[in-house]
């Protein structure tokens, strides 16, 4: 804690004011907004919302449409995640140790994470567009193969695919800092050993990265719960047959197209709930990744 | 290290092209597909080298979307996102860092819990505050009887209005309305050695004094990095505004990139364009890859410590 402070403590109030001001609006009463209209129903003609307790949740958790949103949603979390961390470890261990080209290999690896959500979506909808390019000539030789505007596993292949390589950059960033905070002194310790270089990545590398491992597969798991809009709204708009209707989509369509807030409201809490508890499995992780930098 | 890997090197370099190989060439694609005509786009075999179309098709694109346009909003929008978050995370910082008051940790809290629940997840209840930012002070008169209380006494009915749907600030205000920044400037401030707080009071600079002359001019790294990430973040903006915004000339780049190509539930017959929607994909991606290779460091740097 700071000794030396300043006396005038209305100029604190007076600097802290327009950031509470702005949360309060855009944050802390919309949060509270969702919660009043999760616990009560609009009346049909007006007439103001009446307090309906936990009906809401009651009816979301009981239509099969829900859990199935849900599941695409844990699908694409563990798919996109599994590709995109396991990817970006791989590449950070290797671009670490240095070698010739090093500068040129991690500005081509850092560069993706500029690029907007619908044009990564856009993008990959065309690579994997069954009428033009590649995937027409695949199409043209075996005769049916791929056509992600019928068939939900390939829609979902082709959605996950495009999100894993969006955040390969963003977990590459974060591997290759936390692997150049390890010391120096440590590996050269384990090279006097005898310690070759793959050994040293398994015994010195891999397990002292590992708090950093778990903040980047935490944080993943979250984006693909809740950045996940832009993929899935260019791409296949949730289709076909909602195969790829993720939570946040649904949320989307349910609120604006069907026009159902509560409904809405009710499915924002739940996965609010949800992404408060990864939240907080972060920041303890976030201690132990203080300890090593 | 020291030790001579020959073989090892290869192999490293091996993957890490690879790797490369993977984030480049679904790229090479969209310059391959923007450079060709429709028909050499779904051309059987399809054509893997750049054709010459490049400038025609992205001078099709630009002129199709009215980019023109939405290049000057989105600036806009992200020139005003980078300066409202970089101001109010340095004073909100500074207000809890430098003084000792009783709110302080309240108020530390109150800003943190704002990074848990990303906009995308609030965004229904946060579309109506946009309808009406003046919304929560209505509720809260309506709420606590103070609205009773002046139509009893004066019989005026206090309605308060204020409507952000299609205009730069309904935009702007939601994305500033997370404490991203705030706790880079808070370590930042932390690690600032108390004999110059002394030193400053000292020679008799007040709180604001010394903020300006002297942690403002000292945080340039920190206004560095933080700019990099929210040029890059509220450039890619695509949900927010595809709701808010119903009339074209508000529109931002992301969400009119979308719409180059028909929904892939619409089944209205429009051929989708590919050439063209490709070129459209290049332009809006050309500025933040700019800022991120140029400002690789800070945006580096930016990014690890923000933790998003």
């Amino acid at each position: 804690m700071r000794r030396t402070v300043f006396k005038n403590n209305w100029i604190a109030a007076l600097v802290v004011a327009p950031q509470l001001l702005i949360i309060f609006t855009f944050f802390y009463f919309p949060t509270a907004q969702a919660l009043y209209w999760a616990f009560s129903l609009e009346q049909p003609w007006g007439g103001g919302n009446t307090w309906v307790g936990f009906d809401n949740f009651r009816q979301i958790l009981s239509d099969d449409l829900y859990w199935y949103s849900v599941r695409v949603s844990v699908i694409y979390a563990i798919g996109s995640t599994v590709l995109a961390v396991g990817m970006a470890l791989i590449l950070a261990v290797f671009a670490d140790r240095q070698l010739r080209g090093y500068k040129a290999y991690k500005v081509g690896m850092i560069w993706p994470y500029a690029i907007a959500a619908p044009a990564v979506g856009l993008a990959f909808r065309f690579i994997f567009n069954p009428g033009a390019g590649i995937m027409l000539y695949i199409n043209d030789i075996f005769p049916g193969v791929w056509d992600p505007i019928t068939s939900g596993n390939q829609a979902m292949t082709m959605v996950i695919i495009a999100g894993a390589w969006k955040q390969v950059a963003y977990n590459f960033i974060f591997f290759l800092a936390g692997l150049q905070s390890i010391p120096k002194s440590l590996m050269e310790a384990g090279a006097m050993d005898g310690a070759r270089v793959l050994r040293r990545m398994r015994d010195i590398q891999l397990p002292l990265l590992a708090p950093t491992f778990f903040f980047v597969l935490v944080i993943n798991i979250t984006d693909s719960f809740t950045d996940s809009f832009g993929i899935v709204d260019t791409m296949t708009a949730g289709g076909p047959a909602r195969a790829t209707n993720l939570m946040v989509y649904k949320i989307f369509n349910d609120g604006f197209q069907g026009l159902d807030y509560s409904g809405a409201a009710a499915q924002s809490i739940i996965l609010m709930l949800l992404v408060v508890c990864l939240t907080v499995v972060q920041f303890r992780y976030i201690e132990r990744k203080v300890h090593y930098t | 290290m020291i030790e001579r890997t020959p073989l090892l090197n290869i192999v490293t370099h091996a993957i890490l092209i690879f790797g490369l190989l993977m984030l480049l060439f679904p790229m090479y694609l969209v310059i391959v597909a923007a450079s060709h005509t429709l028909q050499d786009v779904s051309a059987i075999p399809p054509k893997l080298l750049p054709g010459d179309q490049l400038l025609v098709n992205m001078q099709e694109a630009w002129t199709k979307a009215h980019f023109g346009e939405k290049f000057v909003n989105t600036f806009i929008v992200a020139f005003w996102v980078v300066t409202g978050k970089i101001v109010l995370a340095c004073l909100t910082a500074f207000g809890i860092v430098f003084f000792d008051h009783r709110l302080k940790m309240p108020i530390f809290w109150l800003v943190f819990i704002t990074l848990m629940l990303p906009l995308e997840v609030r965004i229904v209840p946060t579309y109506a505050v946009a309808a009406n930012a003046l919304l929560p002070f209505q509720t809260i008169l309506d709420v606590t009887g103070i609205n009773w209380l002046i139509n009893a006494v004066s019989g005026v009915q206090v309605a308060l209005e204020w409507n952000l749907l299609n205009s730069y600030a309904g935009l702007i205000m939601p994305l500033v309305a997370t404490a991203t920044g705030t706790f880079l400037y808070r370590q930042f401030f932390l690690t600032i050695p108390e004999e110059l707080v002394e030193a400053a009071k000292m020679d008799g600079a007040g709180p604001l004094r010394f903020l300006r002359e002297i942690l403002v001019p000292l945080s340039v790294t920190n206004i560095a990095a933080l700019a990099t990430i929210m040029f890059v973040y509220s450039w890619n903006q695509y949900l927010w505004p595809l709701l808010v915004i119903t009339e074209p000339s508000y529109g931002m780049v992301a969400v009119e990139l979308g719409r180059l190509v028909p929904k892939i539930s619409n089944t209205g017959g429009e051929v989708a364009k590919w050439h063209i929607a490709m070129a459209g994909t290049l332009i809006v991606m050309i500025p933040p890859i700019l800022v991120v290779i140029f400002m690789q460091r800070w945006f580096v740097r930016g990014l690890i410590n923000t933790d998003k």
